[in-house]
């Protein structure tokens, strides 16, 4: 493999490879090619190193203990938090909550904001692409409640028209829930554009940031959302890591989520008064190792550059919908690579996704089939799972030859 | 293990050719079903005659784990009472758990889907037929010619 080859837009490639550990490990002799970072990210010695470092030399429990250690598993939670604050913006660090990722964000918002603020005949917007984690919570929101949910469509192209979504919006909408960037389409919406046209009718804007933040630069002031999930473990963190940014002054007006140890200022037998955010919405001991963790892999990705890494991605992904294109695959989700992610959802000579991510397998190439917890998503596309590869900045071209050849030979296998 | 020790020909054959997939507009049961895990969807119809299961088919779409196990159930249970039904399905399922060491001349072709043991996810999709069988015969089905497809 040719080192020129590697080096792409800004990325030393094959110095990141070295980076990660799991990239050595061998399936039938061959090297491993890993094209599932839109499931979970590999993780950099850096970031393995960091938590190891934790448990040997920092662990305790957090704001309780008065002795050392415990002073410096806090202040290395604390510093994680901010520099999860910095990277995505956040002009108040008190403003990123931390938690599981995602689905719990999600979770978080729907329930401490939602139930306590969605009223009957208001409505909750999402889009037809959204992951089950940014539908089921907002369901359940609004069969507490009395709201409803609605749902804008996406275009044949996989790709969103800002028009109509911003047809649907009236005085009625409380909440836009929607995806920076889709899981399975890569589609990314124009979020500062929607943002801005929701908050004209006074609904808060919660953005599943699960695919955007790992793979762009990112700003929430200059986006505008209210809300943005983070999961770490898509980002070269550990797994559980993660967490929620929210504008300060939603946060303040909110219910807790769970309630517990370290969220309360009083308790009484009958009631309690909590803690101001974040913390309200930390209850019981944290995952202190997985935050501290992703600290690292924010060093580590801010290192690299978003941009660079954006770029990175960006040529990869034109150089992997060419690729899979000129072998009869048809790829799913917008084709122009500046307006969609690096996950490549698609269907291959009718060879039905799991039995093409078996035989896959078999080279060594780690890919993704089924409906990618999207199962609208799939009824709009007209099929029943999609099988996915996906990018991050430890792959090459080479990745893409190695998938592409290996489907050749699962489609000679399984052809009718 | 290489591809084709998991894919054994029988399986690829019944994957592509599969056995009375078809609707049965006179069955007395039918029953869809659905793996969430993966979106594959199989509707099996059921005609008894003469306290036997006469005839069994098929309609839907999975991978060919899922199309060819139904196809070969198709053939196996044709012709057997409710109890050897059950108990073909009982020890399909224990093959499928790997707690049953099959006994090739009851199951026939069926063998060839012991290797799919070693893969637990692709379980779910070989017992999704058998499954389905199942559950139409305890009448847990729609009315015969209401099903789905």
């Amino acid at each position: 493999m040719a080192v020129t080859e590697q080096r792409s837009a800004g990325l030393d490639v094959a110095r990141i490879r070295a980076d990660f550990p799991i990239l050595e490990r061998t399936r039938n002799g061959a090297p491993i090619v890993y094209l599932d970072s839109a499931n979970t990210s590999q993780k950099p010695r850096k970031v393995i190193d960091t938590i190891t470092e934790y448990y040997e030399r920092h662990n305790a429990n957090l704001y309780r203990a008065v002795y050392e250690l415990a002073e410096e598993a806090t202040a290395m939670f604390e510093d994680a938090r901010a520099r999860l604050a910095a990277f995505i913006g956040a002009p108040d660090v008190a403003s990123i909550v931390f938690n599981r990722g995602t689905t719990e964000s999600i979770n978080l918002v729907a329930n401490a904001w939602g139930r306590r603020f969605l009223r009957e005949g208001d409505e909750v917007l999402f889009t037809e692409m959204e992951h089950h984690s940014n539908i089921v919570p907002w369901q359940l929101a609004a069969a507490a409640t009395g709201a409803s949910v609605r749902m804008v469509p996406i275009e044949d192209d996989g790709s969103l028209d800002p028009t109509k979504l911003e047809a649907l919006l009236t005085d009625r909408t409380k909440v836009l829930a929607i995806t920076g960037q889709s899981n399975v389409l890569g589609t990314m919406p124009s979020i500062k554009r929607l943002a801005a046209s929701a908050h004209a009718v006074g609904a808060v804007v919660v953005v599943d940031g699960a695919q955007l933040v790992p793979h762009n630069p990112v700003d929430v002031v200059e986006l505008d959302v209210d809300f943005l999930t983070i999961s770490g473990h898509k980002m070269l963190g550990p797994t559980a890591s993660g967490g929620l940014y929210g504008r300060l002054e939603l946060l303040e007006a909110m219910d807790p989520f769970m309630g517990g140890g370290e969220m309360v200022m009083e308790v009484f037998p009958d009631h309690a008064t909590y803690k101001a955010p974040p913390h309200r919405f930390e209850a019981g001991t944290m995952n202190i190792a997985e935050e501290i963790g992703l600290a690292a892999a924010i060093d580590y990705l801010e290192e690299l550059g978003m941009q660079n890494i954006r770029n990175h991605e960006r040529e990869l992904t034109a150089y992997g919908i060419d690729a899979l294109e000129s072998i009869g695959a048809t790829v799913f989700g917008p084709k122009d690579p500046e307006v969609r992610g690096g996950a490549l959802s698609f269907w291959y000579k009718d060879v039905h996704p799991h039995d093409l991510a078996q035989a896959l397998d078999e080279d060594g190439v780690c890919v993704r089939p089924g409906h990618h917890c999207a199962q609208v998503l799939m009824r709009r596309l007209g099929v029943p799972a999609t099988t996915r590869a996906s990018f991050y900045v430890y792959n090459t071209r080479e990745d893409v030859d190695a998938l592409v050849a290996s489907l050749e030979k699962a489609g000679a296998f399984f052809a009718a | 293990m290489p591809l084709d020790e998991l894919y054994k020909e029988v399986i690829l054959d019944h994957y592509k050719n599969p056995r009375n997939k078809r609707e049965m507009p006179d069955a007395e049961l039918s029953c869809s079903r659905n793996n969430p895990l993966c979106g594959d969807e199989i509707t099996v119809f059921v005609h008894e005659e003469g306290g036997k299961v006469l005839d069994v088919s098929f309609v839907g779409q999975g991978c060919s784990i899922s199309q060819s196990s139904a196809s070969m159930m198709t053939e196996s249970v044709a012709g057997k009472t409710r109890d050897e039904v059950a108990a073909q399905v009982g020890s399909f399922r224990g093959m499928m758990a790997g707690e049953v060491e099959p006994d090739e001349d009851a199951f026939g072709e069926l063998v060839a889907l012991k290797g799919v043991v070693k893969y637990p996810v692709r379980v779910k999709c070989a017992v999704l037929g058998w499954d389905t069988l199942q559950a139409a015969l305890a009448g847990e089905g729609e009315a015969a010619g209401t099903a789905a497809h």
